[in-house]
């Protein structure tokens, strides 16, 4: 008996025994969380969550309702924005740090120190900033420029580009902190031997260096488009969702729904909408980047 | 004054020098890595920079590149000042230690990006390489990508890359040092070949110093930013114009023991050999405190004891056999001393063996500048 192979799956106790309570964890809060959530968005459920099967009157109902077309289309805009910028402002900073300039350490934790406050410090700051009354605008006009508009948090139709310098300058730090490590993970002699080919610095960073530095691009992607999906505190710190509902996102309308208009039934609708919208983007890269690969080894 | 260049003995007549470098300096802040440093390398030859890690070998062949902005002196390369000319704008191909080849392109876009962005016509790009991936025989990987191919077939791209360029001007950054000791046999052949073929110049950095020896027309040894010998490999290892560079070539490494001269005579504890036959570079035997060099082959075992000069009895200490050779290790006037004998010679620890040792294949320096007497 005491010669016979142990049984797999008493192999490595310990190490099993200490994962179990995150595999408890992933099972019941995130499965089976998201699970419930789904199956009660069938329901008519309002304070608290009741059995009661409506169908998809709950989806059919949030998507007629206005205030989550709005909040969809701010997610684009705010999301799509983000992403391109917080790339094209991050690589570009992090490529102009790396030119062996001076003071290198102070000016990264200039631009990296705003990530270290929480978006509700950002979102407050910004909205001073971003105030009519003694912000940006207040202080051109008293240089003498008498005309100059800058308000776009009280302006319905751009409200949500207003959010989007604040996110900016709150991401970016990040962006270049990272693209910076993978900058100095590019060998030197890449560099060397691009300029003896006589490739020109810019082309250098598009055909060569970038390249080079897709998993950390993968890596900053999937952090920063976490951080879009979710975004819900900046929105609540800078507008409160306004001017009207010109700044809604649908994680605030998730929340919403749920506790303050006491209609769980629709906010698990709402949030179903957003895993699945995720999961679609999701699952088919996920295909192409991992089980690709797996035929190909 | 360390820093000696070698009487023109038997060096290659040379019609007209490829690169000329004058009172190059390059300084990083403060601190002086290339100090009035002079080489010219002429047309067609292969000079091999050697040294051990910081000596500004590296350095100096980044500045040749380009690629390091030098502190004052020029550089010409082909009779055309190009101090402060672009890298690519030299006439220059260079291959590096770590291959530098794009990751994300095949073996084909490595070897004509350069070139596609140079504006060169297509046709033109495409015999360039098919030229170069014939000469090197890596046309069946021009498909592939740099992951997919070994050590040794990379190197021999990034050599591709380089000779794509048409250039009359190689630069090496020590190619070879990332291969394991097979290949590096094999590459080091194929690059004597190449250059035999190509006839072009080439500037070949290294710590190896058989490397060195096998591929170089000329060595120029470099110590501390300066050049302490530039010359043909039989003048570096029979002539070694300091007590560095004396000690640096040659593996073994050569014996040194400490003594004086006096009147032709080399003397050190019990040792006293006489220096008849020993060429001095002054032309007679000069006095004073001096260093004996003496390499471990060039000590006389064996029948030939006899016929030798100078005999000495020592205890046999330690043997390290290699097959084809025996390293004894012996004392001499209180100094190690190593001999080099032939592998089948019979001995053993604590015996007592005769060497001889003939002044005309030693070396003498000055004790206190260390410089060839």
């Amino acid at each position: 008996m005491s010669s016979a192979r142990p049984s797999r799956l008493f192999r490595n106790k310990s190490a099993k025994i200490a994962a179990i309570p995150m595999i408890v964890t992933a099972l019941f809060v995130f499965v089976g969380g998201t699970v419930w959530t789904i199956v009660y968005s069938f329901t008519k459920s309002g304070l608290l969550p009741r059995l009661k099967w409506v169908g998809l009157d709950q989806y059919e109902r949030l998507w007629s309702t206005r205030k989550w077309l709005v909040s969809i289309e701010n997610l684009a805009i705010y999301g799509f924005c983000t992403l391109v910028l917080v790339f094209v402002i991050g690589f570009i900073l992090a490529a102009l740090i790396d030119q062996k300039i001076r003071f290198e350490n102070t000016i990264r934790t200039v631009i990296l120190y705003p990530y270290a406050l929480s978006f509700v410090v950002t979102g407050l700051v910004w909205q001073w900033i971003l105030n009519p009354e003694f912000g940006v605008q207040k202080i051109v006009r008293s240089w003498g420029w008498e005309s100059f508009q800058f308000d776009p948090l009280y302006t319905a139709d751009i409200a949500i580009y207003g959010v989007l310098i604040a996110g900016l300058w709150q991401g970016s730090g990040l962006v270049m902190v990272l693209m910076l490590a993978g900058l100095r993970g590019i060998d030197q002699d890449v560099w060397k031997a691009a300029r003896i080919d006589g490739i020109p610095a810019w082309k250098t960073y598009l055909f060569i260096v970038i390249p080079m530095m897709r998993p950390v691009f993968i890596t900053t992607l999937v952090l920063v488009v976490t951080g879009i999906v979710k975004i819900y505190d900046l929105i609540v710190a800078q507008t409160g969702g306004g001017p009207g509902i010109a700044t809604e996102v649908p994680a605030k309308y998730v929340y919403d729904s749920m506790f303050r208009a006491n209609n769980l039934g629709q906010g698990f609708a709402a949030s179903t909408m957003m895993l699945l919208t995720v999961a679609l983007i999701v699952i088919p890269w996920a295909i192409l980047e991992f089980g690709g690969s797996r035929n190909r080894d | 004054m360390c820093a000696v260049l070698p009487p023109a003995l038997s060096r290659v007549e040379i019609m007209s020098n490829s690169i000329e470098i004058k009172n190059l300096d390059l300084n990083f802040g403060s601190i002086e890595v290339l100090q009035n440093l002079n080489l010219d390398v002429g047309k067609g030859e292969f000079l091999v920079l050697l040294g051990s890690s910081g000596c500004g070998k590296s350095t100096l062949l980044n500045c040749i590149a380009g690629l390091l902005d030098v502190t004052a002196g020029q550089i010409h390369i082909n009779n055309k000042n190009v101090t402060w000319a672009e890298p690519s704008e030299r006439g220059i191909g260079m291959v590096f230690q770590s291959y530098a080849l794009y990751p994300q392109m095949t073996v084909e876009g490595n070897l004509s990006f350069g070139l596609k962005n140079a504006k060169l016509p297509k046709a033109e790009i495409a015999d360039r390489v098919k030229r170069a991936a014939d000469i090197l025989q890596i046309e069946p990987l021009l498909k592939r990508k740099p992951a997919a191919l070994s050590g040794g077939q990379r190197q021999r791209v990034a050599i591709g890359r380089a000779l794509v360029r048409d250039v009359d001007v190689f630069l090496f950054d020590e190619p070879l040092s990332n291969l394991d000791a097979k290949l590096r046999a094999d590459l080091r052949v194929e690059i004597k070949r190449l250059h035999q073929k190509l006839e072009n110049t080439m500037v070949y950095v290294t710590h190896d110093q058989i490397e060195a020896m096998t591929l170089a027309d000329r060595i120029a040894i470099m110590r501390g930013g300066k050049i302490m010998q530039l010359g043909t490999p039989d003048e570096i290892y029979g002539l070694p114009m300091n007590k560095y560079v004396a000690d640096f070539i040659g593996s073994p490494s050569m014996n040194f023991i400490d003594g004086s001269i006096q009147n032709g005579v080399f003397t050190a504890g019990d040792l006293a050999i006489s220096l008849t036959g020993y060429e001095f570079t002054s032309g007679e035997a000069v006095d004073g405190g001096a260093t004996l060099g003496i390499r471990p082959e060039h000590v006389i075992t064996g029948e030939l004891v006899s016929h030798s000069p100078y005999c000495i009895d020592v205890e046999v200490e330690l043997i390290e056999p290699t097959g084809s050779d025996k390293l004894i290790d012996c004392q001499v006037a209180g100094h190690l001393f190593r001999v080099r004998m032939d592998g089948q010679a019979q001995v053993s620890v604590g015996e007592v063996l005769r060497l001889g040792i003939d002044p005309a294949r030693a070396s003498l320096f000055d004790a206190a500048t260390e410089v060839r007497l």
